[in-house]
């Protein structure tokens, strides 16, 4: 495949003879003179917003309320068995109604298989990052969060937010994530407009998705 | 399977027989103007769009200007976090080292995330050739698969088929291609997607081999993104235990903070939502997480001959976001499949010429399938400027073979129009015989007046008439001269 890349690769050059050979890429100005942030109101009421445009199902919640809501929320769903990651808050399940099956810490020990994810009623998670304006979680495989395939296969995710991981803007939150981990940026639940445009919530992701904001 | 678009009729006659389709454009319109409306209001919300689009305009061109860096930096991050990067020169190349990557898997069976690289390039086809089954998983892609169809939107590749085309289709097809479709099934697109959630879901649990393409990959750490909305990208991208991903090399951007701006641009400009449901981010393999062999083939297939171009290159910045195809009067009429290409609409004339050069009949009739409105340029998030593309191919066409008469026909206007005793001859002779000229001209001419009128000819030149006007003037008739007035604007139009 050498042979392939020198070929691309002269193909591109030869393409770009006008460029002056002396130009760096960095002398080709990009203006930023975008906003960081937009200013559209206070990051939870506008993240709440949002994620219920989206017809996520959203509460806010003190930090010490959040094993009650997580609950709460499970016995209004009528989950029997959920999945969480290795190092979900134990106190996230304190009065909790669902059997909690923990997946394996990354690289430790066999992660629960595809056929159990689909058997769970749902899964519950922290997340890395969650922007105002656009109503986005944002998972990075990070703490309280687990490997990709858990927030995916089952139908129901509910994911606990703390104030302090919402940021107002996309700018804010690429600036804030490390490109090396995955990331899923979810905003709302799946969601398809293919027939006659017409929205359809939970094609193959979660048709449901639930968001704590513990304060 | 769907077939490729290669041997198109050229656009006037494909776009004839669109027209004609009252569902068809009926379709179309209600889409294209619910998915502006909805553009247009969360633009709106961002009070930098204008900056935004600056910006997005500018990191494409310096990307563009120094690809060669921006592609070897591509390649040594990825391959530095566990990737493996191949080369492809061309669709034919593309397509061997996906079926070989496959074939080492073992595996018949592949999972796509839809992708207008691979369509382009005809992949689904070439595995199949190979004894390989692509399965494509995007709800619209698999209607459109279903149905031996072709694409005919960026975003929504089924926006032409309405439900109960739709049903018919899954109601008649799906048994061959694996879970079959419900019976009794209703044409509600609640209960049409559920069948499709059933009929792929069994797909995803048991795949092995994935292939996807990419909105973006960033040079500077080899990360790939994916932005998608039913979540079967994420299936494809996460459960399988080999990934590849055909990426053409103009979807680079320099750096990861480059995101910020391409994360607003396209979501807005696409489907018209501050962020579209899911988006995925990977950067090569992670150990423990999602698939650990990974593989990026850059993709050339005629995007270098659109680079070399110093006017056409601004092609390339493209997102394939569709708002251009969205605020078009002539997609709207003529549909996606009179374009002759996976990439239809204003993005689609000015790109399919350039990617396959103008020597073919439907390429040479792209850079005419617009009124040159502008609209597209205004909306587009990148700025790139199509009518100027589009102008300057058609340069590139009419000075190509086959134009004879119109080169002739263009010289003796240049002498006449340069000549104002030539001009005036011209204009008397004209009015003269303006009684003889027929509504449409025949043989070659014929091209011309299918799509346009022959102007009225005044009854006489205006030089005429300013003339004795001006005589009427001097004689004191002043300017309530009312007949000569309406004469001469009753002969201008």
């Amino acid at each position: 495949m050498t042979g392939s890349r020198e070929k691309v690769l002269a193909r591109v050059r030869a393409a770009l003879s006008d460029v002056p050979r002396g130009e760096a890429a960095e002398d080709v100005a990009v203006p930023r003179g975008y906003r960081r942030a937009h200013g559209q109101g206070p990051a939870l009421d506008l993240l709440v917003d949002r994620l219920e445009d989206y017809r996520a199902l959203v509460r806010r919640v003190p930090a010490s309320g959040v094993g009650e809501a997580v609950a709460e929320a499970l016995r209004r769903r009528g989950a029997v068995r959920v999945a969480a990651p290795a190092d979900a808050p134990q106190e996230w399940f304190a009065s909790c109604p669902a059997e909690v099956v923990r997946d394996a810490p990354l690289g430790g020990g066999p992660p629960l298989g595809v056929a159990e994810l689909d058997a769970v009623d749902g899964v519950v998670t922290g997340c890395s990052v969650a922007v105002a304006e656009t109503g986005t979680i944002v998972l990075d495989t990070g703490e309280h969060q687990g490997r990709r395939a858990l927030t995916l296969v089952p139908d129901y995710h509910l994911c606990v937010v703390r104030a302090r991981q919402v940021v107002d803007s996309v700018p804010e939150a690429v600036a804030r994530l490390s490109p090396s981990l995955p990331q899923t940026w979810i905003s709302g639940p799946s969601a398809t407009s293919d027939i006659e445009l017409q929205r359809v919530e939970g094609v193959h992701g979660p048709r449901t998705l639930e968001v704590l904001i513990a304060e | 399977m769907s077939s490729t678009f290669i041997g198109m009729p050229s656009f006037p006659a494909a776009a004839r027989q669109a027209v004609q389709d009252a569902q068809l454009r009926h379709n179309l319109r209600k889409a294209t103007h619910t998915i502006r409306g909805k553009r247009g209001e969360v633009v709106g919300e961002l009070d930098d769009w204008a900056e935004l689009r600056d910006a997005g305009r500018a990191i494409k061109d310096r990307t563009l200007r120094h690809l060669d860096r921006y592609l070897e930096q591509l390649e040594e991050q990825a391959t530095g976090a566990g990737a493996t990067v191949h080369w492809a020169a061309d669709a034919e190349e593309a397509n061997a080292i996906v079926t070989r990557l496959v074939r080492a898997t073992g595996e018949r069976e592949v999972v796509k995330v839809k992708s207008m690289a691979t369509q382009e390039i005809g992949l689904n086809e070439a595995l199949a050739q190979a004894g390989i089954t692509a399965y494509e998983t995007d709800l619209a892609e698999l209607i459109v698969q279903l149905s031996d169809d072709f694409p005919s939107h960026i975003l929504v590749p089924a926006i032409h088929r309405n439900r109960a085309e739709i049903r018919e289709i899954f109601a008649r097809r799906m048994a061959e291609w694996g879970v079959p479709a419900p019976d009794g099934l209703g044409d509600d697109p609640r209960e049409l997607a559920e069948a499709a959630r059933v009929h792929l879901r069994e797909k995803f649990l048991t795949a092995k081999v994935a292939v996807s393409g990419a909105n973006f990959a960033v040079a500077e750490t080899g990360s790939l993104v994916v932005l998608e909305s039913e979540g079967n990208g994420r299936m494809c991208l996460t459960l399988p235990e080999t990934l590849i991903s055909v990426v053409g090399i103009e979807k680079l951007v320099p750096t990861w903070a480059d995101l910020e701006v391409f994360m607003q641009l396209l979501p807005r400009s696409s489907t018209g939502e501050r962020m579209n449901p899911y988006s995925s981010v990977w950067t090569g393999a992670t150990p423990g997480d999602g698939p650990q062999d990974v593989h990026l083939v850059l993709l050339d297939n005629g995007r270098t001959d659109t680079l070399a171009d110093r006017v056409g290159r601004q092609a390339l910045r493209c997102i394939r976001c569709s708002a251009c195809l969205n605020i078009c009067p002539v997609y709207e009429r003529s549909g996606g499949h009179s374009y002759g290409s996976v990439y239809p609409g204003p993005i689609g004339a000015v790109l399919t010429p350039q990617l396959r050069g103008v020597q073919g009949s439907m390429e040479a009739s792209l850079p005419y399938a617009s009124s040159l409105c502008g609209a597209c340029y205004e909306v587009c998030p990148v700025a790139i400027d199509i009518p100027e593309i589009l102008v300057h191919l058609r340069e590139r066409v009419a000075s190509g073979p086959g134009h004879a008469a119109e080169r002739a026909a263009m010289a003796a206007a240049e002498t006449v129009l340069g000549d104002h005793r030539l001009l005036h001859m011209a204009q008397r002779a004209a009015s003269a015989a303006r009684g003889a000229v027929p509504r449409r001209l025949p043989g070659p001419g014929a091209g011309w007046t299918d799509t346009r009128d022959i102007p009225d000819i005044p009854p006489r030149p205006f030089r005429d008439w300013w003339r004795e006007h001006e005589k009427e003037r001097a004689r004191g008739g002043g300017s309530g001269d009312a007949g000569g007035r309406t004469e001469h604007e009753g002969g201008d139009r």
